[in-house]
């Protein structure tokens, strides 16, 4: 015990040392960061000054999905034809993103995952139903490892495969779809037994990529996520009574309904379905 | 209720106790005897790695290891036309990693509060030192061993990291207690949940009473030793 005191004191005093070394860098950087930000909002301000048009800030209230095609190319595209408007974004799932509007949410532009969320918008009169447009699909596909030889090669041969990745049915909705597809085949019962139920998609991506499973389901813009996969063929016509598709709209309430507008004609633009289709999106 | 997870968790955790205790044993006896000290601590530090790393990344070595397009797991599939990954094997192989040094740490752990005074004892009355392991070493530290043994049990009754990544989650083959658990909450079906974990915990529940009965027996004999020793 003796020698255990000191030791615990010494301890003490480093930790001590340590944590306020860490507080007084955390706040040398803190002001750093505020400079660069004060630097930042001038330069901003000053090119604003440049433009003739007034400043706006709109924010996109889109499915989580599009993220990574909003973030890393369109909205920095967009904003680059357009310097006065700021696009903020905002990603979450469809559905909770339509009670957040409902919930009176400022968003100028809502873009879902499905036409569901969209039509009971439309229907409450919280997005304007002219400026509605049935912009991308995506596609349910069937996926093998990028360089594996599976015998699986169309959704009809899926019993060919000694294992296939799906998402569960019961919790990610593109194993609803992968389950519509091969029920509508006549196929799901049968390929039970050789089922493994991912609890989300990425497992099933990553399950197929190694080889585990044989083939797996998932979305085109998922399987666009990684070339650690193929996609050897889409869902066949009429095996999905629905298609997935991603309508894009005007909110009613937005204040910015002209800059608003303008951004949902950019994703309409050849150089925005290029990116979509980079993404894995197709047109609609 | 579907009861195929609770009876792949059995079956599988079964066999992985079997596996993991003459491993965990063998290990145990070979760390203690060896006679380089800084070959036997880093040795320790490697075979309970398992135990301290999150399972997640148990999986991952063991997905790099013997997955389908991995060194080990391209030849079983190659020569013997086996596919470790997403076959039941495979639970058994992600338990075994994660459930090996509970009954390692236990086994040493017991091995070396065994007298030394005994081993000495052994020797100069001419045993081999396969007789005295067997003779002496194991007799006393039965106590130590089995709640190694116990514990590596529960462990391996409730692998989920490892078991997701290489054995995948397939009704009826691959799916376990762990899984099933996951696979019910995720869904949102918390009565489905409740019936598995209400299992795994009646199990487990057992398992450290077990335990604690044979520790309780091992401190008596660790009193005995003392005795002996003064």
């Amino acid at each position: 015990m003796k020698r255990i005191i000191p030791f615990c004191l010494a301890a003490l005093l480093i930790l001590a040392g340590c944590s306020s070394q860490s507080a007084s860098s955390t706040a040398e950087s803190s002001s750093t960061a505020e400079a660069v930000s004060s630097e930042a909002a001038e330069t901003a301000s000053s090119s604003e000054s440049a433009t003739s048009e007034e400043p706006v800030t709109i924010l996109v209230a889109a499915a989580a999905s599009l993220e990574y095609s909003f973030v890393d190319e369109l909205i920095p595209m967009f904003q680059e034809q357009y310097p006065y408007i700021t696009v903020e974004g905002t990603y979450d799932s469809s559905g909770k993103l339509q009670t957040q509007i409902e919930e009176g949410l400022e968003a100028d532009v809502f873009m879902s995952a499905a036409t569901k969320q969209m039509n009971a918008l439309k229907d409450e009169n919280l997005v304007d139903a002219d400026s509605i447009v049935n912009l991308l699909e995506n596609k349910i596909v069937l996926i093998t490892a990028a360089d594996s030889t599976s015998p699986v090669t169309t959704f009809e041969e899926i019993g060919n495969a000694e294992s296939i990745a799906l998402g569960d049915p019961a919790s990610v909705p593109v194993g609803q779809y992968a389950q519509e597809a091969l029920t509508t085949l006549g196929l799901w019962d049968a390929i039970q037994p050789k089922v493994s139920l991912g609890t989300n998609v990425t497992e099933v991506l990553n399950w197929v990529a190694e080889g585990s499973a044989d083939a797996g389901i998932v979305y085109a813009t998922d399987a666009a996520t990684t070339d650690k996969v193929t996609v050897v063929a889409e869902a066949p016509e009429g095996s999905l009574a629905e298609k997935v598709i991603y309508p894009v709209g005007v909110v009613s309430a937005s204040q910015h309904q002209d800059a608003a507008a303008l951004f949902v004609e950019f994703l309409q633009s050849p150089e925005a379905m290029a990116v979509f289709e980079a993404y894995g999106f197709s047109a609609a | 209720m579907d009861v195929s997870p609770i009876l792949i968790s059995m079956k599988t955790a079964s066999v992985t106790i079997v596996l993991t205790f003459f491993l965990g044993v063998a290990a145990a006896r070979w760390v203690v005897g060896l006679q380089n000290k800084n070959l036997r601590t880093i040795l320790d530090g490697l075979l309970t790695l398992p135990l301290v790393l999150p399972p997640t990344v148990a999986g991952f070595f063991l997905l790099y290891i013997f997955g389908v397009k991995r060194p080990v797991g391209e030849f079983f599939l190659n020569y013997f036309g086996y596919k470790i990954a997403f076959s039941w094997s495979a639970t058994v192989l992600a338990a075994t990693v994660v459930a090996f040094p509970l009954m390692y740490r236990s086994a040493r752990g017991a091995f070396e509060q065994v007298d030394e005074n005994l081993i000495f004892a052994g020797r100069t009355l001419g045993l081999s030192e396969r007789e005295i392991f067997w003779r002496i070493m194991m007799p006393n530290a039965v106590p130590g061993v089995l709640s190694g043994g116990v514990l590596a049990f529960a462990r391996g009754l409730g692998e989920f990291g490892a078991t997701a990544m290489i054995a995948g989650n397939i009704a009826g083959k691959t799916r376990t207690l762990p899984l099933a658990i996951y696979s019910a909450v995720a869904a949102g079906d918390m009565d489905k949940a409740w019936d598995y974990v209400a299992i795994i915990v009646a199990i487990s529940f057992l398992v450290v009473v077990g335990m604690n009965y044979f520790s309780g027996r091992e401190k008596k004999q660790a009193k005995r030793g003392e005795r002996h020793v003064t």
